[in-house]
């Protein structure tokens, strides 16, 4: 015993009060006569930086090759494959991170709080799959996406879903989409990751809830053609928006329809649009105007009740928030409401900061999703509007086609037009 | 479609303004967003004096052995023989005997270095990142013992678990080149 039992306790009981005191040096390092040397420190390296540009490249490179096989090729097969590989390589290989869906929030984030830099290979995640949507349709999601890959991979026995089931439970998403951003600009949580429900079986481990979300996912995906692309997905919500605009989509036959309806049952995701009848039209196009132009001026009702609707919880949504949490517990503890301590509470007090600084920066976040409250309400009654608005409208539709925002380029239903495989047919007796 | 492309109707015209509109915006956001971004991938790492061992980093990470570790800051280290790191509060012996250890792995190696000093190294395969003897050491110690993400484990999530549960944010993220936020002034490989 070199060192006293006693004069430990003493040194003990004199440092006891409260607080750690952070790297106090209480035992003086020591001289050493015996020549040792102290051992080094390990600090694995991190992956290195190039593999983060390897990983944009195979991104880039396996979007190109999609719009290749969806657009030009129209193989199923070889899409199929390309989705495998990039389950295999973005889900398992790389555990799913990060992922375009994800990248929404690094990008709102860096959009909002200047002290965040987005990495530049986050941004082109983001950035990628949206120029190819602009230009090819959503060829991300039908080969690319590892989300999307196994889903799709699962689907064994699709059933079809009555279309207003897709129109209704489809708005989920842009709720979604609305909340990660709202959550993702105040800093509060990346909600997308949080819930993302695959990411746990790409990485063969996580928490029992995730678990569970995504098994169920998967589950019902055995009948439901992709109910998370289709439902949930947020960063689907934008790709909807830009394929409604791109330069070149998914055609079901590859050259002209023959109406033969053939196709009709082949979409699994309830994207193929059925040639409009001429009962479709038989309510008088007044009335059409008329209901077309109430939902018109109805838009802003929408907008003003959902802002104003969701501003009026902006406390329980700040409560995401860390600081806003926080203050709430200390307001609790310094009310004398309770009585026992959080670690949180516990390691404020340690920093010495003045809990009316912490109160203060609490009223700014509930203020921010205060407003923040009107714009996600606005976002989600312009959605249900527009939504309304879009159904309200008829459009004349002579053949099959794909729907631009919901079709997901999966390429199932090529192989069941006629004129495609005549066409593979004529290709076979040329090489022959 | 020849036709088409020299009078292209008002839908048409409509869709490729958007187009040209939403290629812009994803250029204008390059360049804002692009001034501000960092060239390197940015990685989580635990401030180590935010840190207030509670015991999240053990449980919290999404791998079934959490990604954080401790690390032992040997230039602060005072090599007590008593090490309020290693032994429990009331040790009954000063052996490494595993009912005087703190480690709840035995993941701390005690080896005799020359009187009074005794040298304390991590196995981390046995750690587990509980910070039991972080604790410790910063009650009493010299604070020498402190939890970081090692970075050969972490699997960098976009938002990492134990951030979502660290109740003193010590969590944060760093850029790659200084991925460590070291206490003392050890050499590192």
């Amino acid at each position: 015993m070199r060192q006293p039992w006693s004069r430990i306790i003493i040194f003990s009981l004199l440092l006891w009060p409260g607080r750690f005191a952070w790297a106090a040096e209480r035992f003086p390092p020591p001289d050493f006569d015996s020549g040792y040397q102290l051992p080094l420190t390990v600090t694995p390296a991190p992956r290195a930086q190039i593999y983060e540009y390897l990983d944009v490249l195979v991104l880039l490179v396996a979007l190109a090759l999609a719009a290749y096989l969806i657009l030009k090729k129209r193989s199923r097969r070889a899409i199929f494959a390309l989705m495998v590989f990039s389950l295999i390589y973005f889900g398992f290989w790389r555990k799913g991170c990060i992922c375009p869906i994800g990248a929404v929030q690094n990008v709102t984030l860096a959009i909002f709080d200047s002290h965040y830099a987005i990495p530049v290979t986050v941004l082109l995640f983001f950035l990628l799959p949206l120029v190819f949507t602009l230009f090819f349709g959503r060829v991300f999601c039908a080969a690319v996406c590892p989300l999307g890959a196994i889903q799709d991979a699962v689907l064994v026995r699709p059933v079809r879903l009555p279309e207003w089931v897709d129109h209704v439970v489809g708005l989920l998403a842009y709720v979604y989409l609305g909340a990660a951003v709202l959550f993702a600009a105040t800093g509060s949580a990346f909600i997308i990751c949080q819930y993302d429900p695959f990411v746990s079986f790409f990485r063969l481990t996580g928490g029992l809830n995730i678990l569970i979300l995504g098994g169920s996912l998967l589950l019902i995906g055995l009948f439901i053609g992709r109910p998370y692309c289709r439902f949930l997905c947020p960063y689907g919500v934008i790709l909807r928006w830009f394929s409604r605009i791109s330069q070149q989509r998914v055609t079901i036959t590859p050259n002209d329809c023959i109406n033969c309806r053939l196709c009709e049952e082949s979409c699994p995701f309830g994207a193929i649009q059925t040639p409009t009848t001429a009962e479709y039209f038989t309510p008088p196009p007044d009335k059409e105007r008329l209901s077309f132009i109430i939902l018109l001026i109805l838009l802003p009702v929408f907008m003003l009740l959902g802002g104003w609707s969701i501003s009026r919880v902006n406390e329980p949504l700040s409560l995401m928030h860390k600081t806003v949490r926080l203050a709430e517990r200390m307001y609790l503890e310094e009310t004398g409401k309770v009585n026992d301590t959080t670690n949180e509470s516990d390691a404020f007090r340690t920093t010495g900061e003045p809990v009316d600084e912490l109160y203060r920066q609490a009223r700014q976040i509930r203020r921010q999703f205060s407003w923040g409250g009107w714009l996600l309400g606005g976002f989600i009654g312009l959605v249900i509007g527009g939504k309304s608005l879009g159904l309200a409208v008829r459009r004349k539709r002579k053949e099959y086609e794909a729907d631009r925002a919901r079709c997901l380029a999966c390429g199932r239903c090529y192989s069941y037009c006629p004129i495609e495989r005549r066409k593979f047919a004529i290709i076979c007796e040329k090489t022959i | 479609m020849e036709k088409d492309k020299k009078n292209p109707n008002r839908r048409d015209f409509l869709v490729n303004t958007l187009r040209g509109g939403c290629l812009l915006g994803a250029g204008g956001l390059v360049g804002v967003l692009g001034r501000g971004s960092s060239g390197q991938k940015m990685l989580w790492q635990i401030d180590p004096y935010k840190c207030i061992a509670c015991g999240n980093c053990a449980t919290y990470c999404v791998l079934e052995e959490s990604a954080v570790k401790c690390m032992h800051a040997f230039a602060l280290c005072g090599y007590c023989e008593l090490c309020t790191g290693f032994f429990e509060p009331q040790p009954q012996s000063l052996d490494s005997g595993a009912e005087n250890q703190l480690c709840p792995t035995g993941a701390i190696k005690r080896r005799f270095v020359e009187d009074p000093y005794f040298e304390y190294t991590i196995d981390e395969k046995l750690c587990i990142g509980c910070g039991k003897c972080v604790k410790g050491c910063n009650a009493f110690g010299n604070g020498s013992l402190f939890l970081q993400v090692r970075h050969d484990r972490c699997l960098n999530c976009n938002e990492c678990a134990i951030a979502v549960a660290c109740p003193s944010g010590a969590f944060t993220r760093v850029p790659a080149d200084k991925p460590y936020l070291l206490k003392g002034t050890d050499k590192t490989t």
